[in-house]
C-alpha cells in the first residue's frame, strides 16, 4: 500500500543542506502497523510529513519516490492531495493540546473532514462525530461536542484527534509520536484505543516513537532508523528478541521494561552514536 | 468575571471617568492664554463693556465657583451656551455628532475590508505579493490622516470631470430632505431614499477615506503578521491534513485566532481616528463635532469646547467597551474565566 523507496531529503540549499534522510526505504500493507522508532533528529518525523505532503518548505527530495497504491505521492497535484488527505492518508499528531484550534468547538472539528470527504450534512455530520467519540470511549459525547479544546484535559484532546483521524476510515494512518504529550497512565488507555481502532476499520498505521516498548506492544513490524537511515528492520519480534545492529541492542538497553525494573538504564554510548553519525555522513557523498 | 458583570462594572466606571476630563478641560481651559470675550469684542472696546461681559457669562468668578455651575446645570442636560455661536451647547453636539458617528462607521468599515484584505492576500501569497503589499503599507501608515485629506483633495480636483466626488459637506444642499433624525445615512437607507444615501455617500467616501487609510494599514500590517503566525501553529497543519483548501484554512481556521490582537490595536488606533476628524472634517467642511471643535477652539469658546470634550471621551470609553466585549466573542478562552 504504501512504498517508500531509497528517499534521500535535504534541507536548505547548497552547501549550506543538510541531509535529513539518506536512503530511507520502508513498506506498509493495509491494516499493517509498522514502527518508526530512533531518537531525535533520527528524521523518522520527517517520514510522516513527506508521505502527507506537508514537509517543511526548506526541505526538498534528493532522490527516491513515496508510492501510495502506487500513485507517486511526490508527483501529485495538490489537488489530489487534499482529495488523499483526511479521507483516505490521515494524521493522529504529537501535541494534543496544540492540534485543536482552540476557538472551535470540538464539534465542527471533528465534522468539518467528513463533511468535505464525506458530504455528509450537518445532522449526519453529528450523529456520526457522537458515534466516533463513543468509539474512542469520551464519557458524554453529546456535551464535549459542544465544548472548546481548553476545556478538555490532554488525554480527551487525544481522544478527539484519534476519532477525527479514523473519521473517514482511511487506508493510512500517520501516528507522529501520539502517546509522547500525554502522561503514562493516560498513555496505555490511548494505545489500546489506538489498537482496537485500528482493528476495527482495518486502516494500516505507520507509528513513529521514540520507545521500542512502545512499538513492541503495538506493531506487527518496526524499523529502527538512525542520523536518517534505517539501520535495522523486520518483524517486532525478531528485533526485539535478537537485535542485530549495535544501534538496536543500544536502543533496547535503553528502554524501560516492566519486567526488569531492577535493571539499570544504559544510555545509547556516545561512542556508538558518534561512528554511526560517521558512516552515516559518508554515505552523502561528498 | 461574567460578561454582565464586566459590563456592568465599565458602565459604573464611566460617570467619574468622564468627570475626570470635564475637571481636566475645565481646568486646562482655564489656564492657557486666550480669552472668548477679546474674541468677541472688537479691537478697542470700552473696558466697561467687557467687564459687563465677563461678567454676563461669569467668567470674573473664581475657577471653583465657575466650575461649580457649570457642573450643577449639566445633570439637567445643560451643558451651556456656545458663546461664539449663541447656541445650546447640547442641541449644537446633539446636531453635529450623528454626522461624525456615520463618518467614523464609514472609515472604520473601509479600514477593515480594506486591511483585512490585503492581510489576507498577503498571507496567502508569500513572496512578491506580500513584498509589494508591505511596502505599500509601510507607506500609507507613514502619512497622516489630514495629510491623506489634502492629498485626497488634490486627487479629486484633478479627476473632476471623469470621476466626480464633491469635497465639501455632508449632503448637496439642492437635494429634498424631509429627515427625521440626524442620521442621514442610517436613515434614508432603511426609508429607500437611495438617490440621497448615493450623494451622502459621494460626499462621506472622501473623508472617510482619508481617516481610513492609516488605520488600513494598520490592521493589514498586524493581521497579516498575526496570519502567519498562526498558519504555523499545529491546528493549521491539522487543518491541512484534513484535506482542507489554503483558502478554507485561511479564512476558516488561522483568521479567528489572528483576529484577537489585532482587535486589540484597532481599537486603540479607532480613538486615535475619532480624533481624527477634527481636522479631516474641517478640510472637507464635514458638519459634524470636529468640525465644530475647531471653530469653538480658535474662538476661545470655552462652554462648547467643554461639551464637545465631553462628547469625544463618552465615544473613547463607548468604543473601548466594544472592543472589549469583542474580546469575548473572539476568544472562546475568555468567556468562562
Amino acid at each position: 500500500m504504501l512504498a517508500v523507496e531509497a528517499l534521500v531529503m535535504e534541507i536548505g540549499r547548497g552547501a549550506r543542506a543538510e541531509r535529513v534522510l539518506r536512503g530511507v526505504s520502508l513498506t506498509l500493507e493495509p491494516g499493517e502497523v509498522v514502527g518508526l522508532v530512533g531518537e531525535s533528529g533520527a528524521g523518522k518525523s520527517m517520514i510522516g510529513r513527506v508521505v502527507l505532503g506537508v514537509a517543511p518548505p526548506a526541505a526538498r527530495v534528493v532522490s527516491g519516490s513515496v508510492r501510495f497504491f502506487g500513485e507517486d505521492l511526490l508527483a501529485i497535484s495538490e489537488r489530489r492531495r487534499r482529495a488523499l488527505l483526511g479521507a483516505e492518508i490521515a494524521l493522529i499528531p504529537q501535541d494534543p493540546m496544540s492540534a485543536l484550534n482552540p476557538v472551535l468547538r470540538i464539534e465542527r472539528q471533528i465534522t468539518d473532514v467528513m463533511r468535505l470527504h464525506l458530504g455528509l450534512g450537518r445532522r449526519a455530520g453529528r450523529a456520526r462525530a457522537l458515534e466516533l467519540l463513543e468509539a474512542v470511549r469520551v464519557a458524554n459525547p453529546a456535551r464535549v461536542l459542544r465544548q472548546y479544546p481548553h476545556e478538555l484535559s490532554g488525554g480527551m484532546r487525544q481522544r478527539v484527534l484519534i476519532a477525527i483521524a479514523f473519521a473517514c476510515r482511511p487506508k493510512l494512518i500517520i501516528a507522529d509520536e501520539p502517546t509522547t504529550a500525554l502522561d503514562v497512565t493516560v498513555q496505555r488507555q490511548v494505545l489500546r484505543l489506538m489498537r482496537d481502532m485500528q482493528r476495527s476499520a482495518g486502516s494500516g498505521v505507520l507509528f513513529i516513537s521514540h520507545d521500542l516498548g512502545v512499538v513492541a506492544k503495538l506493531c506487527n513490524r518496526v524499523s529502527v532508523m538512525h542520523a536518517g537511515r534505517v539501520v535495522e528492520s523486520g518483524p517486532v519480534a525478531d528485533v526485539v528478541e535478537r537485535p542485530q545492529h549495535p544501534y538496536t541492542r543500544a536502543l533496547l538497553a535503553a528502554t524501560p521494561r516492566y519486567d526488569r525494573p531492577a535493571e539499570a538504564l544504559v544510555p545509547v554510548p556516545a561512542e556508538l552514536s558518534r561512528r554511526l553519525w560517521d558512516e552515516a555522513r559518508a554515505l552523502d557523498g561528498r | 468575571m461574567s460578561p454582565l458583570r464586566y459590563l456592568l462594572t465599565r458602565l459604573a466606571l464611566a460617570p467619574p471617568t468622564l468627570l475626570g476630563v470635564a475637571i481636566i478641560a475645565f481646568v486646562v481651559l482655564r489656564v492657557v492664554p486666550g480669552d472668548p470675550i477679546a474674541m468677541m469684542t472688537p479691537p478697542g472696546a470700552i473696558e466697561a463693556d467687557v467687564a459687563r461681559l465677563r461678567a454676563l457669562y461669569g467668567l470674573d468668578r473664581d475657577i471653583l465657583t465657575q466650575f461649580a455651575i457649570w457642573i450643577g446645570a449639566v445633570p439637567q442636560g445643560d451643558f451651556g451656551t456656545s458663546i461664539s455661536l449663541r447656541a445650546d451647547v447640547l442641541g449644537l453636539v446633539a446636531h453635529a455628532l450623528p454626522a461624525t458617528i456615520e463618518l467614523c462607521l464609514m472609515a472604520i468599515l473601509i479600514a477593515i475590508l480594506a486591511g483585512g484584505s490585503l492581510a489576507v492576500l498577503g498571507a496567502w501569497r508569500r513572496g512578491a505579493v506580500e513584498a509589494a503589499i508591505d511596502a505599500a503599507i509601510a507607506v500609507v501608515q507613514a502619512i497622516p490622516d489630514f495629510l491623506w485629506a489634502l492629498i485626497l483633495v488634490l486627487a479629486a480636483v484633478l479627476l473632476a470631470g471623469t470621476v466626480d466626488l464633491p469635497i465639501s459637506m455632508r449632503v448637496d444642499p439642492r437635494l429634498e430632505l424631509d429627515n427625521a433624525t440626524r442620521f442621514l445615512l442610517a436613515e434614508h437607507l432603511l426609508r429607500g431614499r437611495f438617490d440621497v444615501v448615493a450623494d451622502l455617500l459621494a460626499h462621506i467616501v472622501l473623508p472617510a477615506a482619508a481617516l481610513a487609510l492609516p488605520l488600513t494599514a494598520v490592521i493589514a500590517r498586524v493581521l497579516k503578521a498575526s496570519l502567519v503566525e498562526a498558519m504555523a501553529q499545529d491546528y493549521v497543519l491539522m487543518a491541512r491534513v484534513k484535506g482542507h483548501s489554503r483558502a478554507a484554512i485561511i479564512l476558516g481556521h488561522a483568521l479567528r485566532n489572528a483576529l484577537v490582537p489585532t482587535v486589540t490595536l484597532t481599537g486603540v488606533q479607532f480613538t486615535f481616528l475619532v480624533g481624527g476628524t477634527v481636522l479631516v472634517e474641517k478640510i472637507f467642511s464635514y458638519p459634524g463635532i470636529g468640525w465644530l471643535a475647531i471653530d469653538a477652539v480658535i474662538n476661545r469658546d470655552l462652554p462648547l469646547i467643554q461639551g464637545l470634550v465631553l462628547t469625544f471621551a463618552a465615544l473613547f470609553i463607548l468604543v473601548n467597551l466594544l472592543v472589549d466585549l469583542s474580546y469575548a466573542l473572539l476568544n472562546p478562552r475568555l468567556r468562562h474565566g
